[in-house]
């Protein structure tokens, strides 16, 4: 029969088990202490643009350089992406509405589907991927090349002139674009109902408007505003304070793609829960 | 312009670290009225950890700063703001605004810092400086289509365009060939004779700090390691002053 000693035994576990415990614990509150950072600087860097967004010295000359820049680079994207969107909900409900013979349903369906939710998630979606990775990596490199040191050192404010233009400009931009989209998703889902039918186009958008309503229409469009501002700052906030390697580049540009289109899902959730108490 | 005993620059006991490790344990120094001080100092040495400290784009842990007698650490965000106005910075990048032509980089801090300017009184500004540095033809030009010579001259143009009373350059020579480093020392010289300035010039270019020091300040481990004139560092012989100035 084997010696058994039962005092070195438990001495043996609990020092491993002390380490190992010891170890993660320390991992567990580094980990929990870098994100209440991270959530403590997002905080203090919105109050520092949200403060800037009301001085006196508004650069209204690259506000509009922005809207131009966003609304230029993202509408070809826009375009194509709510056609389709509008032509694939048609082609896609169509045989179903068939089925049950309400076909002339169609028309109203897929214009409050696309207004309420496709339009807007998906635009917002798409700006987060194109507008918030060029903020990300814009800023980013900005801060590689101590070209945001230069303008702060030239008693210029870098948030004002970089970040406040670019959030106003995002905020602004996105629900114009949205309504855009809307527009052409309604006119692709024209097409596609006559693809299959035959239904003019005074008719289609006849039925397609009667059956929207002005709550289908103002909640989608205030949470518009809200995906705007978010794209805006998160791609503002990864650029603006990424590391000083060029690697840093492409995690802002990375992060501000990530972190934006989940926000805006999120956004999208809430809103979805406010206009449903209605 | 002659050399005054007025210091504009004063620096005492500065220590700055990140983390764990400190980049600057203790320096004291001060720059005269009218001078043009050369800081020394291998890679890592914290010369331009120390010079970002003087217009505060860092802030150092210990010590006190005043420039034109003003504690630089104890300004609020206006006091900053008008103190920054009299000083130029060359970073070591250059830091053009990619985005922008050299006239609009120019007209950048020149519409910030001197607002009641004219459109004509800007434009002959931007003319006047990009005359000095020689590049008048590169006015439409974006930062990609410069040489890193051309880029240097650019950023020092847009520099003293707002007429600073201290330049900080940081490694102004640095990455480029000797002819265009020479073309550059020449510069800074001409700009303190120009525009009266007085110059703190971070280097590791013997050249440079033999074509430009009024006085030469060595770091070393984050400590002031030598100072004086640059023929004191020439003649000694202490080995780790030796090979520097070896190459």
């Amino acid at each position: 029969m084997k010696k058994f000693n039962p005092v070195i035994k438990v001495k043996d576990i609990v020092k491993e088990h002390t380490i190992k415990i010891s170890e993660k614990t320390i991992a567990k509150t580094k980990a929990a202490s870098n994100f209440l950072t991270d959530v403590a600087d997002v905080f203090l860097f919105i109050s520092r643009v949200t403060k800037e967004m009301f001085s006196r010295h508004f650069e209204f000359k690259e506000f509009l350089r922005q809207c131009f820049q966003i609304g230029n680079k993202t509408l070809p994207l826009i375009s194509i992406t709510g056609i389709i969107i509008g032509l694939v909900l048609t082609i896609q409900s169509r045989p179903a509405l068939v089925d049950f013979g309400a076909v002339s349903m169609l028309p109203g369906m897929v214009a409050i589907s696309i207004i309420r939710e496709m339009g807007p998630v998906i635009t917002a979606l798409i700006c987060a991927g194109k507008i918030g990775s060029g903020m990300g990596a814009e800023l980013g490199s900005m801060r590689v090349t101590e070209q945001i040191d230069a303008m702060e050192v030239s008693s210029t404010h870098p948030i004002r002139f970089l970040v406040v233009t670019r959030v106003l400009a995002a905020t602004l931009m996105i629900p114009l674009l949205v309504l855009y989209a809307d527009a052409l998703g309604i006119l692709g889902s024209w097409a596609g109902a006559n693809i299959k039918g035959d239904v003019t186009f005074v008719l289609f958008f006849s039925q397609a408007f009667s059956s929207i309503e002005f709550i289908d229409l103002l909640p989608a469009v205030i949470k518009t505003f809200f995906f705007g501002a978010a794209i805006g700052l998160i791609g503002c906030y990864k650029g603006y304070t990424a590391g000083r390697g060029t690697e840093s580049v492409g995690i802002a540009a990375n992060s501000a793609v990530v972190t934006g289109s989940l926000l805006v899902i999120i956004i999208d959730l809430i809103a979805v829960q406010i206009t449903d108490m209605l | 312009m002659t050399k005054s005993d007025r210091k504009v620059i004063e620096i005492h006991n500065l220590q700055i670290g990140f983390g764990d490790q400190v980049v600057i344990s203790d320096v004291s120094l001060h720059l005269n009225e009218g001078e043009n001080l050369v800081i020394l100092g291998k890679s890592g040495s914290g010369k331009s950890v120390l010079v970002k400290c003087i217009v505060r784009l860092l802030i150092p842990d210990k010590g006190t700063i005043h420039v034109l007698g003003e504690n630089v650490n104890e300004l609020n965000r206006e006091g900053l703001s008008e103190l920054r106005k009299k000083i130029g910075f060359l970073f070591q990048s250059g830091a053009l605004y990619d985005s922008m032509t050299v006239k609009e980089n120019l007209e950048f801090p020149l519409r910030r810092i001197k607002r009641g300017l004219s459109r004509k009184e800007t434009d002959e500004k931007v003319k006047e400086v990009l005359e000095q540095v020689g590049l008048y033809d590169s006015l439409d030009k974006m930062p990609s289509q410069l040489s890193g010579g051309m880029r240097k001259r650019i950023s020092l143009a847009r520099t003293i365009v707002v007429d600073p009373m201290i330049m900080l350059y940081d490694e102004p020579t640095t990455g480029l060939d000797p002819v265009t480093s020479d073309e550059i020392s020449a510069l800074i010289n001409e700009v303190q004779r120009i525009y009266k300035t007085s110059s703190i010039i971070i280097t590791h270019d013997i050249e440079c700090a033999r074509n430009t020091a009024d006085r030469v300040i060595m770091l070393q481990e984050g400590e002031v390691y030598l100072e004086g004139k640059l023929e004191k560092f020439e003649k000694s012989t202490d080995p780790s002053i030796k090979s520097f100035f070896k190459g």
